[in-house]
């Protein structure tokens, strides 16, 4: 198997069911198969409440599956304990969300910085280089000791994904990363993701219901009440 | 896996810190609470130490801590036969002064015993006291002044004269004094009954601040109150002062076992006073623990507010890889930063309390800090700081990092 399609994600037979065994059952997803290789591009589209955001959840290990079995980096997942969860998806994922979730208390770079602090304390000049890097990236160099508060929605999701990118993990998650952004600036978000795509070839997943925007991934997995209807390349 | 400790702890600490620098109202005026509380609680326990200090060491200074006595005398009963039934009409009998038996045995004894520091014999009985037309009842307490001041300092309340004692001197206190008219040099006659009297000159004059014994007590030589007495080579009490004040009762008791003679420890002849100091005591004690589980709650509240606050930032925390423990312990540091921080203020502010009394204060006495105290505040007031986190700690660790990120 060659480095490019060398599997990221696997899942098989997923399925996820709230109030299990109650009145108020509620099966959200069902028997969910999907693989996604090593610098892919994709998006999931879908109407809402058609599982989206609990694929990625799933997926970023932030929730277990009722049924199936979730490998992440050939890795099975359902048996983890929150120790293993938590540490895997520290090395592993890199999240983008859709109010870009900086914390207050910190400066711009310092937030890009909290998941190397998280994993290993005190940042090295090495990493706070990365960071600044990162943040160069993103257009936001010159904003570094602001505090997140100073700064646009837009460029707040923007330090968001350099945040996600930090600790160079193989797949960065995004659940409607413009859902809260006019659509110029989700443009350049969706621009830099393409861009990140390539240069640091991680795989992307993107939850988004703008098909404008999701068209311009690679790839396009649409969910329909919690079952996969399409999977398409573009282009 | 497992990461460094050090490392860990790093980040714990700067997001602790972090996080209360970005509530900065809220903590500090949980902090002004934590300090008010910690200083009412320095204030108040160097106040009623000092106090109490000083009640005490008033109260003793002026007794013996163990006094050793003759056993009373008890009428004797004659043993009845068998089943025999008695009913008794007794006349108790009256307690003539008597010595005690052995009392120089005794002495070498006591002396010898490692919680007992001074050891003084004493002949004492009553007398009258004249001059001219004038008289006054007075205990006369015949005793040797290189022991007797080991055990009751009375040189250091001197008014008038010296603390010496001789076959024609004799010391006197102030009101004594007063209600004869006499001064250091004058004449005073003693006239303890049955003819034997004898002419004294007032050597000295005392002040021990105490009404009564001010009014009564003369010291005399031992020899000359034993022969005033009737006593002759005998002594009537052994007053002695123990090492820890507080053990005396337990001490009194080994002692009364030890000679077989009656010992009677301050704490028992100054029953009451001990009360009220043990009362005192548990007030204090009582505001004390209200202040502080106020001020614990005080902090439970304001972490419990904060971790509702940040709920999103303790999902995105998780999100990016913080462990459980890693957020309960960011709680529990606020806690104890808190808790150290208020208590060093409020440590400070207690002592400058204490010595704004002692300036100003109405200057009875003088209050000491205690070099424990506030460091002691501290380490209290921080272990509580932490327990009282433990709560709201547990439950932003607990927190469903995918619903805390989508919480509003």
């Amino acid at each position: 198997m060659s480095e490019a399609n060398r599997q990221i994600l696997r899942l098989a037979g997923i399925g996820k069911v709230y109030n299990q065994g109650e009145a108020l059952e509620n099966r959200v997803l069902d028997d969910i198969d999907l693989r996604l290789e090593a610098g892919e591009l994709c998006s999931l589209i879908g109407p809402s409440g058609s599982g989206k955001s609990t694929l990625l959840n799933l997926i970023g290990l932030l929730d277990t599956p009722s049924d199936g079995e979730l490998y992440l980096l050939e890795q099975p997942t359902r048996q983890m304990d929150d120790a293993g969860r938590t540490e895997l998806r520290n090395r592993a994922i890199g999240f983008v969300f859709q109010f870009h979730h900086l914390i207050s208390a910190f400066s711009v770079l310092e937030n890009v910085l909290m998941p190397l602090i998280i994993r290993s304390g005190k940042p090295s000049r090495a990493d706070t280089d990365r960071a600044r890097g990162l943040l160069a990236e993103v257009g936001l160099e010159a904003f570094a000791d602001k505090r997140p508060t100073q700064i646009s929605g837009g460029q707040q999701q923007r330090v968001a994904i350099a945040r996600a990118l930090v600790t160079e993990p193989p797949l960065l998650l995004a659940d409607e990363p413009t859902g809260n952004l006019d659509s110029r600036t989700a443009d350049g978000v969706f621009e830099l993701f393409g861009r990140i795509n390539q240069q640091f070839g991680c795989a992307i997943l993107v939850v988004t219901h703008d098909p404008r925007l999701a068209a311009r991934c690679a790839r396009t997995i649409e969910l329909v009440d919690g079952r996969v209807v399409s999977d398409a390349r573009n282009r | 896996m497992t990461r460094p400790l050090r490392a860990s702890l790093w980040t714990e600490w700067t997001i602790a810190l972090r996080f209360l620098l970005d509530n900065r109202m809220q903590s500090l005026l949980i902090l002004l609470g934590i300090g008010v509380g910690c200083a009412v609680i320095v204030f108040i326990t160097a106040l009623i130490s000092g106090l109490q200090a000083n009640v005490i060491q008033r109260t003793l200074g002026t007794q013996a801590h163990i006094r050793i006595l003759p056993l009373d005398e008890v009428n004797r009963r004659l043993p009845l036969a068998g089943d025999a039934l008695a009913l008794d009409l007794e006349s108790p009998r009256a307690q003539r002064l008597r010595s005690i038996i052995n009392w120089q045995e005794v002495r070498d004894l006591l002396d010898r015993d490692p919680q007992i520091t001074a050891v003084s014999p004493v002949a004492s009985g009553p007398a009258i006291a004249r001059r001219g037309v004038a008289r006054a009842s007075v205990a006369l307490v015949g005793m040797q002044p290189e022991r007797y001041l080991q055990v009751v300092p009375v040189d250091e309340d001197m008014l008038a004269g010296r603390f010496e004692v001789a076959a024609d001197q004799a010391v006197i206190g102030k009101e004594l004094a007063r209600e004869l008219g006499l001064a250091v040099g004058d004449k005073l006659r003693l006239d303890a009954g049955d003819g034997r009297d004898t002419v004294v000159n007032v050597a000295g004059i005392f002040e021990l601040g105490v009404r009564e014994l001010d009014a009564r007590y003369v010291y005399l030589d031992l020899k000359l109150a034993q022969t005033l007495l009737d006593l002759p080579g005998g002594v009537t009490v052994i007053d002695t002062r123990v090492r820890s004040l507080f053990e005396a009762e337990r001490s009194a008791e080994r002692l009364a076992r030890l000679t077989g003679l009656k010992a009677e420890s301050w704490m028992q002849t100054n029953g009451q006073l001990l009360n009220a100091l043990s009362s005192q005591s548990m007030t204090t004690q009582m505001i004390r623990l209200f202040v502080g589980i106020s001020v614990a709650f005080g902090i439970a509240s304001v972490l419990a507010v904060s971790v509702v606050q940040r709920t999103r930032e303790i999902g995105i925390l998780r999100a990016m890889g913080s462990p459980r423990g890693q957020i309960l312990r960011i709680f529990l540091l606020q806690g104890g930063l808190l808790g150290l921080t208020g208590s060093a203020a409020g440590g400070g502010i207690g002592w400058s309390l204490v010595q704004v009394f002692n300036l100003f204060g109405p200057r009875l006495f003088s209050i000491p800090v205690p070099a424990d105290l506030i460091p002691l505040a501290m380490l209290i007031a921080t272990a509580s700081g932490v327990l009282a986190a433990a709560v709201p700690a547990r439950r932003a660790a607990r927190y469903d990092p995918a619903v805390a990120i989508r919480y509003v």
